[in-house]
This record gives structure tokens, C-alpha cells and sequence, in this order.
């Protein structure tokens, strides 16, 4: 029973690349690996299409329990067939485009929201030779791409035409501007600990669970990465109660279904980016494989986060933003800070940080998060619980003189 | 260099989430921030007045269900007790203890869905609601034991009550009334202290009291302005006077000072329910003899009861006949939209939202 990253078990993609490579002659490498891509690819996309299937069927359901009401429980056991209701219910209607709306923007958006999401799997290491591309710049890409969804959102509410869709959009565009920064500057702790960009150097940097180690960059970049989301607290994008909602007012249809496909994919997305950089990837214990446990952690991040958005009301955009940059900025600042010097003191000549100093890291790093933390409270939570008394008003005594 | 900008005029409702039925409010944005506010109402108008003028006494307690649907016991009550002003009809004891009864089962039902949909404009995604509305079921289902409806109710006549409760009404309320305080604990540990429910409600949608009693605001809204009044104090109707119970006020007259308000009510209505329990005669009639069709004296009277919303009254004149010559409803929803826009004007788009949803309407009653 050791805390390791085991070799792949389920899908070993190298030995896929081997698989087609022995069926052609020799010699065709090249074709070897585009067809291997391809295939890769495919079962990727496909995997996760399939696994966001699962997953609104998961969040429909804990909602539900959450909510003190069952969930859809008709189609399937458990319900489980819902979400192909509701894609054949999705494409079959009409997909109505507004005489004003800018056609090519609008048909667009769903694309460009849609394919930096998928695009991102692309650098997640599944097991230890399960990913699509063995990127040095893994994170930095993840970062880049993720990204895009900010022009996505804002063509979508800018190609319908439409007055809550443009809201929407322009408050998107400005908080998704503005949580990237916490967002990198959360991973910074990440890649000074671990010594390097790529996601699988990550995995392999983490003994222990970086959430351990550096808990604040943990709160940090789940925080921006709920925000990148636009999940309660930070749902402003579509803000159903206020905008209608938001920036999909006017998609129907297979638009609506892509759009509806990308938002529901992001958190799976963030969630295995999360259990990456935070939680060990794919190592666990022994004889469990490493796929196994990457998913199991992924939904575990999941639920976390739909917990977050069951229970609790959104806040005003200018308080998200507000949030973002006096209280994210400054406690990611607080935690490259703290992992920059623990660094410097505790690697050796090569740059290796064994599991024991990453304990005391731990140690320390759990002290500066809770004073951060609460420091952060006080000076931004203005303390509202301290309520005026409240006195009868001089205009109340009408009755009492009337006596 | 400055960049030209423009104010934006949006339509909010009549099909909007947050309207709380078919309320249309045109709205002028700078941006995010509210620089005018419109309310159109009339989305759902049924004429209820002129349409008493066509009905019986008695019919028009059907009418007055569907103007605050969410409170139709209170209706009721307002509605039968005009007429008893007007007829000079007596009630009896027992009839006078479960009319309190049900109108206090009736302020919390909708206090629960005023707290619920206030948390579902906030953005909380339906949690908070849901467990608003468990309570609320629990309520209806008494009601459903007292007169066979859940929402239209109907329940009260001239003169008392359509039938005495059931016998295993009593056990049933005495469940629900030992239940509701903790449950309402539990509604106060997810909402009360949250941060951003804090962030959100306080100092958000104020009114002052002056500006209140200018509009003539009344019910929580007026209360959480800071003024103590109280129509089941001012002016104690049915057995009010013989109950202890407290006035709760705000201290700022905000979003926040609404919900608790609301919450510290049902508490309080909690505490009059347990009294008229212990304090009711055992028996006795529940309806005085009156005809079907009552023939008022001409006249006119105004009644008013302390609705869940605010001061419910009704003014009746008669000309002698079977039929009201004229009735006209005070209704609270309507009158506490009045400072609707010295509340919004200068606030941003989410407050907007919250202060009409902490207004608590009910578009039955705005419109008639």
C-alpha cells in the first residue's frame, strides 16, 4: 500500500500507437501515429461527451437530494437515460436564429465555446501514458485555451441581438478577465513546488496532495475555477433570477445543446484540472488503477463544487469583481510568496524537495492560510453580523396614543 | 478621450423569472446601474371588483381566493369580516379562534414562500425554496383537512366558518406547530449569518419609515422601516386582544431587515397558534344563522385585517340588495409597490431584483 502513480491498467495509448503500428508495414510511422491520433482522439471526445452525459444525470440527481425532491427518475433505472431525452428532445426543436441576430457570430459560438473545453483533455494525463499530447507546457496551455471562452460568451451574447444576452456577455467578459489572474497566479504555487510546467511532472512532484501542501493556492484556484465556470457564487453570466439567461436567451435547438454541452463539461474540465495539480492525478493505492482513482477524484471535486452551487446565493458582479481583485489577487500574492521562500530554503542542490519537507511545508502552509484567510474575512466580510438594535420608530406610537 | 455611451431600456416581464408572475417593469440602465424605473401593471386583470357587483355575498368569497392566492384564508378573512361590519352578523367564539387559527397558518405559508423566492432571486438555485415550500405543504395539508382545497380555500362565511375542523385536525396541527420552530431554525442556519446573503440584502432597497408611511407601506415592509405597527395591535379584530404576542421591527428598513422580519413573524404566529389552541372552547357552533343571501342595509363599511402582506382591507357599499353595490380591496401588494422606485433608482441590476423580490407581490392581488 504505497501513495503512487500506478502504470495504466484500462486505456495505455502507447500501446494503442504500438497496436496499429505492428498492422502497417514498416517504415509508415507517421501514418501510424495520425491514425492512432485520430482514433485516440475520437475515444477521448467521445469519453467525455459520454461521461458529461453522466454527469448531468449526476448533478440532476444530487440536486435533487440536495433540494428535498427526487430528480428525474422516469427514463432508465435511476433515471440514468435522462440526458438522452434530452438530447433527442434538444435537437428535434426548432433552432430559431432572430431577424436582428448577426447569423454567423451566433452559429459560431457554441463552436468556439465547445472546442477549447475539448481541447484542453488534450494535455490531462489520464494514467501514466494515457494522454493525447505529452505537452512541457501542459498548464500554460490549459491557462491559454481556457481562455478562448471569454470571445465565445461575449460572440454569443453579442450574435443574438438580444438585451439580456449582451448584459450577460459584458459581465461575463469581465469576470472571466478578471479571475484568469488568480486562476495563473494560483497554479504559480503549483509549478514553483513541482518544478516544472508539464501536468504529468506535477503528478509525479506530488508525494502528498499539493491540497495539503499549499492549501491556500488549493481555495484559490478552485475559487477562479468556479468562477471560469460562472457557477453560484460567481454566476453572473447567465444569473437566471436577473437576465433571464444570460447569454443563451436566445439558442435553441442543437445551438442550445452545444452550449449546454460545453457549460456542463467545463466543471468535469476543471475538476480534472483541480485533481491534477492539487490532488495527485492519477496515483492512489495499490491494486486500484490510476484511472480508477483519477475519476473517482474528479467526481469527488465535482460534488464539492455542486454542493457550493446547491447551497449557496450568487453575489453582485461588481462584488465578484471586487472579490477577485482586493481579495483573490492578494492572498495568491500571500501564497507565491510563502511556497517562493519555503522553496528556496528547503530544496537541495538539484532542485528536489523530498515528502518530509513537503510535511513541514504543509505545517506551515496550513498556518498562513488560516490567518490569511481570516485576515481576509475581517477586512473584507466588514463584519454584518453586528446589527443595529432595532428601536420603534417615533411615527409607530399612533396606536399607543390613540388608547 | 471618452468613450460615448448610452442608457439601455429593458423590458423586465411580463415573462421574466423573477416577476413573480406577469409584472412589467421598463427599466433604463447606465450600464448596470438602474437610472429609471416603470412599473406596467393590469398583466393580470380579471375584474374581480366589478365582478362582485354581479355575485352574492356569499359567492364573492370565491373571488377574493384568487386575489392573494398565496394567502387566500387572509382574503377570506378580510372579505367575510367587511360584510359581518356591513350585515351586523355575529360570529362565535369557536369560529373567531380557528379563523385566527387558519389566517396565522397562513402567514407563515407565505412568509415561507416570501423567504424562498427572496433566496431564489439572490441566486441561491432553488435549495432554500424547497425547503420553504416542505414547511408550506405541511400547511396546506391542514387546510386541505379543513375544507377539502389547498389554495383556493373558500373556507370562511359570513357569519364563521364553512364546517368545524375534523377531529384529527387538532393532533395534525399540534405536529405541524411542534415542527415549525425548529425548521425554521434550520431555514435561519443556511440563510441568516451567510456572507453573501449579507453582501447582498443589507444596506440594499432601504426605505426610511418617513418614506414609508408616505407611500403608505404597510405589513413587514413597513414594520422592518422600524415602525411598530400592527393592525393585530392597533386595532385587535376577532380574539386578537386576548393573545400575547410581539411586534417584530427592523432597525434599517433594508432587504435584510425584511427576511427577518418575515422569520421573526413566523415565530411569533407560532406562539398565537399554541394560545388559541389551549384557550378555545371545546365545541359549540362554528357558523351564526345567516341567510344565503344576505340583504345589507344600505351603508357602506371598510374592514381591514392584518394580511401576511400588509393591511388587507375591503370596502363594501350596499344599496339593500343581494349583491354589493360596490367592492373595492385594499390590497397591500399594490400599495407597497408605491416607493418601488425611490428604492431601485441608483442601485444595480441585482439589487433590483432582490428589492422587488423582498417587496413579496403576488400578482393576483396587484392586478385583481
Amino acid at each position: 500500500m504505497s501513495y503512487e502513480i500506478h502504470a495504466a491498467g484500462i486505456l495505455d495509448f502507447g500501446s494503442i500507437y504500438a497496436f496499429i503500428d505492428s498492422l502497417l508495414p514498416e517504415g509508415l510511422d507517421w501514418l501510424a501515429f495520425t491514425v492512432g491520433g485520430f482514433v485516440l482522439s475520437f475515444i477521448v471526445i467521445n469519453a467525455l461527451v459520454m461521461s458529461t452525459a453522466v454527469y448531468t444525470w449526476f448533478e440532476r440527481r444530487t440536486l435533487g437530494r440536495f433540494q428535498n425532491r427526487l430528480g428525474p427518475n422516469r427514463w432508465g433505472p435511476f433515471g440514468v437515460l435522462q440526458p438522452i431525452a434530452d438530447l433527442v428532445k434538444l435537437i428535434t426543436k426548432e433552432d430559431t436564429t432572430p431577424d436582428d441576430a448577426d447569423r454567423w457570430v451566433m452559429t459560431l459560438a457554441p463552436v468556439v465555446l465547445l472546442v477549447p473545453t475539448l481541447l484542453v483533455v488534450a494535455v490531462v494525463p489520464f494514467g501514466q501514458d494515457s494522454f493525447l499530447g505529452r505537452l512541457n507546457i501542459g498548464i500554460l496551455f490549459v491557462l491559454g485555451v481556457t481562455s478562448v471562452n471569454t470571445i465565445a460568451i461575449f460572440m454569443a451574447g453579442w450574435g443574438s441581438a438580444n438585451k439580456y444576452a449582451m448584459l450577460g456577455a459584458m459581465r461575463g467578459v469581465a469576470m472571466l478577465v478578471s479571475y484568469e489572474v488568480p486562476m495563473a497566479l494560483g497554479v504559480v504555487g503549483v509549478v514553483l513546488l513541482s518544478g516544472s510546467l508539464a501536468l504529468f511532472d506535477i503528478v509525479e512532484a506530488q508525494p502528498i496532495p499539493f491540497l495539503l501542501v499549499q492549501p491556500l493556492g488549493f481555495l484559490i484556484f478552485v475559487a477562479a475555477a468556479s468562477a471560469e465556470m460562472s457557477r453560484t457564487p460567481f454566476d453572473q453570466i447567465e444569473a437566471e433570477s436577473e437576465l433571464g439567461s444570460g447569454y443563451n436567451t436566445e439558442y435553441s435547438g442543437i445551438k442550445f445543446a452545444l452550449l449546454f454541452l460545453a457549460e456542463f463539461m467545463a466543471p468535469l474540465i476543471n475538476s480534472m484540472i483541480i485533481v491534477v495539480l492539487f490532488l495527485g492525478g492519477t496515483r492512489g493505492f495499490s491494486p486500484v488503477p490510476g484511472q480508477i482513482w483519477f475519476i473517482l477524484k474528479t467526481f469527488a471535486v465535482v460534488f464539492a463544487l455542486l454542493w457550493v452551487r446547491a447551497t449557496w446565493p450568487r453575489l453582485r458582479v461588481d462584488q465578484i469583481m471586487g472579490f477577485a481583485w482586493k481579495g483573490l489577487f492578494a492572498l495568491s500574492l500571500v501564497n507565491i510568496f510563502a511556497i517562493a521562500i519555503e522553496v528556496v530554503i528547503f530544496q537541495d542542490e538539484t532542485g528536489a524537495i523530498t515528502a518530509g519537507q513537503m510535511w513541514i511545508m504543509a505545517a506551515i502552509n496550513w498556518a498562513i492560510t488560516i490567518a490569511a484567510v481570516v485576515v481576509t474575512a475581517r477586512t473584507l466580510g466588514q463584519r454584518k453580523l453586528e446589527r443595529r438594535r432595532a428601536s420603534p420608530s417615533p411615527l409607530a406610537n399612533m396606536y399607543a396614543e390613540a388608547d | 478621450m471618452t468613450i460615448k455611451t448610452e442608457p439601455v431600456t429593458i423590458n423586465l416581464g411580463p415573462q421574466h423569472p423573477s416577476t413573480h408572475g406577469v409584472f412589467r417593469l421598463r427599466v433604463t440602465f447606465d450600464g448596470e446601474v438602474v437610472l429609471d424605473v416603470e412599473p406596467v401593471f393590469g398583466y393580470l386583470h380579471r375584474g374581480s371588483e366589478k365582478l362582485a357587483e354581479s355575485r352574492t355575498y356569499v359567492q364573492i368569497v370565491t373571488l377574493t381566493d384568487r386575489m392573494d392566492y398565496i394567502a387566500s384564508m387572509s382574503n377570506n378573512l378580510a372579505y367575510v369580516r367587511a360584510v359581518e361590519k356591513l350585515a351586523g352578523i355575529d360570529v362565535p367564539e369557536r369560529a373567531q379562534y380557528i379563523r385566527v387559527i387558519s389566517a396565522e397558518l397562513q402567514r407563515i405559508a407565505s412568509h415561507m414562500m416570501a423567504t424562498g423566492f427572496l433566496l431564489n432571486d439572490l441566486g441561491a438555485f432553488a435549495t432554500p425554496l424547497m425547503y420553504c415550500f416542505r414547511e408550506r405543504e405541511r400547511i396546506l395539508d391542514l387546510f386541505e383537512m379543513l375544507c377539502g382545497a389547498r389554495i383556493t380555500l373558500s373556507y370562511m362565511r359570513p357569519g364563521g366558518l364553512l364546517q368545524d375542523a375534523p377531529p384529527d385536525f387538532w393532533p395534525a396541527l399540534d405536529r405541524v406547530v411542534k415542527d415549525l420552530p425548529a425548521s425554521i431554525d434550520e431555514l435561519e442556519q443556511l440563510i441568516t449569518g451567510n456572507e453573501i446573503v449579507l453582501t447582498r440584502t443589507r444596506n440594499v432597497g432601504t426605505l426610511t419609515a418617513e418614506q414609508a408611511i408616505d407611500n403608505s407601506v404597510s405589513g413587514p415592509m413597513l414594520r422592518a422601516a422600524g415602525v411598530q405597527w400592527d393592525l393585530r395591535k392597533a386595532d385587535p379584530y376577532e380574539v386578537y386582544d386576548r393573545l400575547e404576542f410581539d411586534v417584530p421591527i427592523g432597525a434599517d428598513g433594508d432587504n435584510f431587515d425584511r427576511y427577518v422580519v418575515r422569520i421573526q413573524e413566523m415565530r411569533e404566529s407560532v406562539r398565537i397558534i399554541e394560545q388559541c389552541v389551549r384557550q378555545m372552547p371545546e365545541g359549540g357552533p362554528v357558523r351564526s344563522p345567516a341567510p344565503f343571501f344576505i340583504r345589507a342595509p344600505e351603508g357602506d363599511a371598510y374592514s381591514a385585517v392584518e394580511g401576511p402582506k400588509g393591511e388587507l382591507g375591503f370596502y363594501i357599499v350596499s344599496d339593500g340588495g343581494i349583491a354589493p353595490y360596490r367592492c373595492k380591496v385594499r390590497a397591500p401588494s399594490f400599495i407597497n409597490l408605491t416607493p418601488l422606485r425611490e428604492m431601485l433608482v441608483g442601485g444595480k441590476m441585482g439589487d433590483l431584483i432582490t428589492t422587488f423580490g423582498s417587496v413579496d407581490i403576488v400578482l393576483g392581488e396587484v392586478d385583481r
